[in-house]
């Protein structure tokens, strides 16, 4: 792991993508979060409430851009992370995360990083924006 | 009710119990593959009372104990007109298998934009575990599409 004095800001994360997201994912991410809206696992509801099909839940996008952060710093080391919803990602379309340093300081008598996160999908759209902050020695 | 009305509303407190399949399941299905979320040596190694959930598992508790729609429910809003417009966790401690999580949601604002075309309603969650622990608090952020 990188030391707080070694991180400039400007530096750009490793970007992480997960392979293209299939209905069985959606399936099972619908069985272990918790969220049954079937507008996820259901072509019919999905369309029955105006969609063109079933999309991927959000907090299953915002999971995997989590993986971007916690595969740069231990999970142990992470303050706090956000992002909003801007656009739906359907079944089919890979993830992609990127991530950079915005800012550093001390707070608490911790070493602080905030990061700027962005998820972006296969069809080139810009799913989710978002912002970490991480603690480092 | 109004949405103007329903900000301040504390909801009753929840309790939730953390299973260690139920944090494997989860890490699996986000493709989380660290063995923080399944192997308790694994976990104790890197600095965790047990095995951890991912960081985003805090959502799911609320969605456990039925407070995702709570909001919406009471206000009588079709869920189908609504979106998850952001979500933001801040962290003070883990979230491990075994743990006894409490917590209680509050409606902290709302707000309109477009000209009163979207409502914003803004949730705050604060969750403790069985120790006493502040572990986290989520920030939820719904918005409403009316007319």
């Amino acid at each position: 792991m990188k030391r707080f004095d070694e991180v400039e800001i400007g530096e750009v994360l490793p970007e992480f993508t997960c392979p293209p997201v299939t209905r069985t994912q959606l399936a099972l991410f619908a069985g272990a979060s918790g969220d049954h809206n079937p507008i996820h696992v259901d072509e019919d509801a999905a369309k029955a409430s105006g969609l063109p099909g079933a999309i991927i839940h959000g907090m299953l996008s915002m999971a995997v851009l989590g993986q971007l952060v916690t595969g740069w710093v231990p999970q142990k080391n992470l303050r706090s992370f956000a992002t909003r919803f801007a656009a739906m990602n359907y079944p089919g379309d890979a993830i992609i995360c990127r991530g950079k340093v915005v800012g550093k300081c001390q707070e608490g008598g911790e070493n602080l990083v905030d990061l700027e996160l962005e998820a972006w999908n296969s069809r080139g759209e810009k799913t989710l924006a978002g912002s970490a902050r991480v603690m480092l020695s | 009710m109004a949405v103007k009305d329903i900000v301040g509303k504390v909801f009753d407190p929840f309790s939730i119990e953390v299973e260690k399949g139920r944090v494997a399941f989860f890490a699996r299905s986000i493709g989380a593959s660290d063995p923080i979320h399944f192997s308790e040596a694994a976990a104790r190694a890197a600095g965790h009372r047990g095995i951890v959930a991912p960081p985003t598992f805090g959502f799911t508790i609320a969605m456990d104990a039925n407070q995702s729609f709570m909001v919406l429910d009471q206000l009588g809003i079709d869920k189908t007109r609504t979106v998850h417009g952001e979500q933001e966790f801040i962290y003070h401690d883990d979230i491990c298998a075994g743990d006894t999580i409490t917590g209680q949601q509050t409606v902290a604002e709302s707000y309109d934009k477009k000209g009163g075309a979207l409502t914003f309603i803004v949730t705050k969650t604060e969750i403790k575990n069985q120790l006493g622990s502040h572990v986290c608090d989520l920030r939820t952020v719904i918005v409403v599409r009316n007319g």
